[in-house]
């Protein structure tokens, strides 16, 4: 019994969501990107660059299960090279999807409706591309699972007190929750595919993925708790993802790493990287499918309010992580501190400062934030100075820790290229399979925000 | 005796009328009734009398389960099964137990949250009678229902439509079971 499709195109509003949709329009306008629209040329050709990526990746595991951790640039003693620098910052631009969903729900930030599924969705698919990272750099991957405690007949149990062990509890169970968690928030939107749909393979689909929702007010009720109690569970689990990463150097005493500051510092700079990914995703997405009267200008203002935010908070922590090297009295920790700003990795030091510290106070300026294609270019400085920052906090400490008959300098090999270049490829090429299957915006959390959706209240007995 | 039909259902073109339905059809006394929207509406579930549930007291065990099995696990495996010395650190070190613990009480209490979301909706339920109702593929876009089911002891074939068709509804539908 569908009506006939009915699109709003392109409104010019300032509103989360401008004006003149209905329940109707918003369903048709996300729903026919899945069910009707024709993909668009500029997914396809973006489509092909992402596949080309995610066959790279594919060669650079083959010749890594060939031939050994060997082949990426990882020597004694910088034995984590950009295999962790990789797996940090990937865990970081997750985190941003979990803050959309999880925590602007319990402050009840209603534009986070229309972007937090598709954030949700990079979070998945970023974890994805993290956990590639430790698991190929294990040197044995096929082993993986002796990581987790397991009775076992080699009798030996993984050691509780390591922070590479906590990472694995923590980030695997990151990922479950994100994804049970985008599960369920994906229930009633696969319901409106179902009744949407016209093909009967995509009917059917739609619909054992759907488990027969059919919208009952019992069910939504149930539904609301349910969602309530993830977003707080998510919450301190988020929080908990990036300090427990951060564990991984903290607990180490390598000089540069060995500090507390370094959870909190690490959790505002996953939230500024996630937020930068957000915005390169967010702008081409609207631009592409038309979808401007749903992530307006006002999303992209917000988002760029919070990356400026927690970009001060980063640029803060790089002043205390210089202050409290000086004031710590400790050669070590100074030494490291200067070696990162004159030594082999002074370039990467001084463009990271660049990115992350000069060039988010831009974001002051609504002039900034209301172009689109200045925060496009804006989030992609973000990525890469962030990326950066990882390097430079792993590698400028490794190279050169206490024993300098030990340093040595780091250098990539074209395997580290292909490896990292081939996640940025499985990451766009699980994206837009995203995109094109199942609906980006959360259809019945738009829905909402409609003020027709609002009770009027006439007499109450 | 099994009725030979589920229920009469009136389809709404807002949520407010459908509130108003909802709130009537308690009023009259009706109790086995259920109303159908596409989008959560705090004040249907008020006028349906639904705030209760018990999910989040199966959450609340869940994680505890799951904060004691992350305990139990790492105790049982550094003082029991495998101990070893590490720098000299008692075996039973619990300040570095917290992080799986914590990390295991979220994950069950996670688990439980949604299986018990599916458990207590009774998902999933691949046939439900409101799927005979042609109209019914709306109410997961622009359409409200309230069904009032044959099992409610007031309910009368046609006092229960003649009910549904003064709450002026755009249509009233039997519902075949």
């Amino acid at each position: 019994m569908a009506e006939d499709q009915q699109v709003i195109d392109s409104p010019a509003d300032t509103k989360i969501i401008a004006s003149g949709y209905t329940f109707g329009t918003v369903t048709d306008q996300i729903a026919s990107v899945v069910l009707s629209k024709k993909t668009p040329y500029a997914v396809f050709g973006a489509f092909a660059v992402a596949m080309g990526l995610l066959l790279l990746f594919l060669l650079a595991v083959g010749v890594l299960f060939i031939e050994g951790v060997g082949t990426w640039g990882i020597r004694s003693p910088v034995m984590w090279g950009w295999a962790i620098t990789n797996f940090v910052w990937w865990v970081g631009i997750g985190h941003a999807g979990t803050l959309i969903s999880a925590i602007l729900l319990l402050l009840n930030q209603q534009w986070r409706n229309s972007i937090n599924r598709f954030a949700e969705a990079m979070t998945i698919f970023a974890v994805a591309c993290a956990g590639m990272f430790p698991i190929l750099h294990l040197g044995r991957p096929w082993l993986m699972y002796w990581l987790f405690p397991y009775p076992n007949t080699m009798g030996i149990e993984p050691n509780f007190r390591s922070p590479l062990v906590w990472d694995v509890f923590a980030v695997s169970t990151y990922a479950t929750v994100s994804v049970l968690f985008w599960f369920v928030g994906l229930i009633p939107d696969l319901a409106t595919l179902r009744d949407r749909a016209e093909h009967p393979a995509l009917k059917v689909t739609y619909g054992i993925l759907a488990m027969g929702w059919r919208g009952s007010a019992r069910h939504w009720s149930i539904y609301e708790t349910a969602s309530l109690l993830l977003a707080g569970l998510a919450t301190p689990l988020v929080l908990s993802v990036h300090t427990v990463v951060s564990f991984d150097f903290t607990i180490a005493i390598v000089p540069g790493w060995h500090s507390t500051f370094f959870p909190p510092y690490f959790v505002a700079g996953a939230i500024y990287s996630g937020f930068a990914m957000v915005l390169a995703l967010a702008i081409p997405l609207r631009e592409i499918y038309g979808l401007k009267g749903l992530i307006t200008d006002r999303h992209l203002d917000n988002a760029a309010k919070v990356m400026m935010a927690t970009g001060l908070i980063v640029g803060y922590s790089y002043i205390m992580e210089a202050f409290s090297a000086w004031y710590s009295g400790n050669v070590y920790e100074q030494a490291a501190s200067l070696n990162r700003m004159t030594g082999p990795y002074r370039f990467q030091y001084w463009v990271l400062i660049a990115c992350n510290v000069v060039a988010p106070n831009a974001l002051w300026f609504k002039k900034v934030r209301s172009s689109p294609i200045i925060l496009f270019i804006w989030s992609l400085i973000v990525l890469v100075g962030m990326w950066l920052e990882r390097f430079v906090i792993i590698v400028s400490s490794l190279a050169q820790d206490h024993l300098p008959s030990s340093w040595r300098t780091f250098s990539a090999t074209r395997w580290d290229w292909a490896t990292y270049l081939g996640t940025i490829g499985l990451f766009l090429v699980l994206f837009m399979l995203f995109i094109r299957l199942l609906p980006m915006i959360s259809i019945f959390e738009v829905r909402t925000l409609l003020p027709q959706a609002k009770i009027k209240e006439e007499t109450r007995g | 005796m099994t009725s030979p039909i589920y229920g009469v259902m009136a389809e709404f073109d807002n949520p407010s009328a459908l509130v108003k339905a909802a709130r009537a059809a308690r009023e009259k006394g009706y109790r086995k009734l259920d109303a159908y929207s596409p989008f959560p509406i705090e004040e249907l579930s008020d006028a349906l009398h639904l705030h209760k549930n018990k999910l989040p007291l199966l959450v609340l065990i869940g994680g505890i389960i799951g904060g004691t099995v992350g305990y139990m696990l790492q105790y049982f495996v550094t003082v029991v099964y495998y101990p070893i010395n590490i720098g000299g650190r008692p075996l039973h070190s619990w300040p570095s137990y917290i992080i799986i613990t914590f990390e295991l009480t979220i994950l069950f209490a996670s688990l439980t949250a949604v299986f018990g979301l599916l458990g207590l909706c009774g998902l999933p339920m691949p046939y439900h009678p409101t799927f005979n109702v042609p109209r019914f593929a709306q109410a997961s876009r622009n359409r409200f229902f309230l069904c009032i089911e044959s099992t409610d002891p007031l309910f009368d074939h046609g006092q229960t439509v003649a009910f549904l068709e003064s709450l002026e509804p755009k249509e009233v539908s039997e519902v075949a079971h």
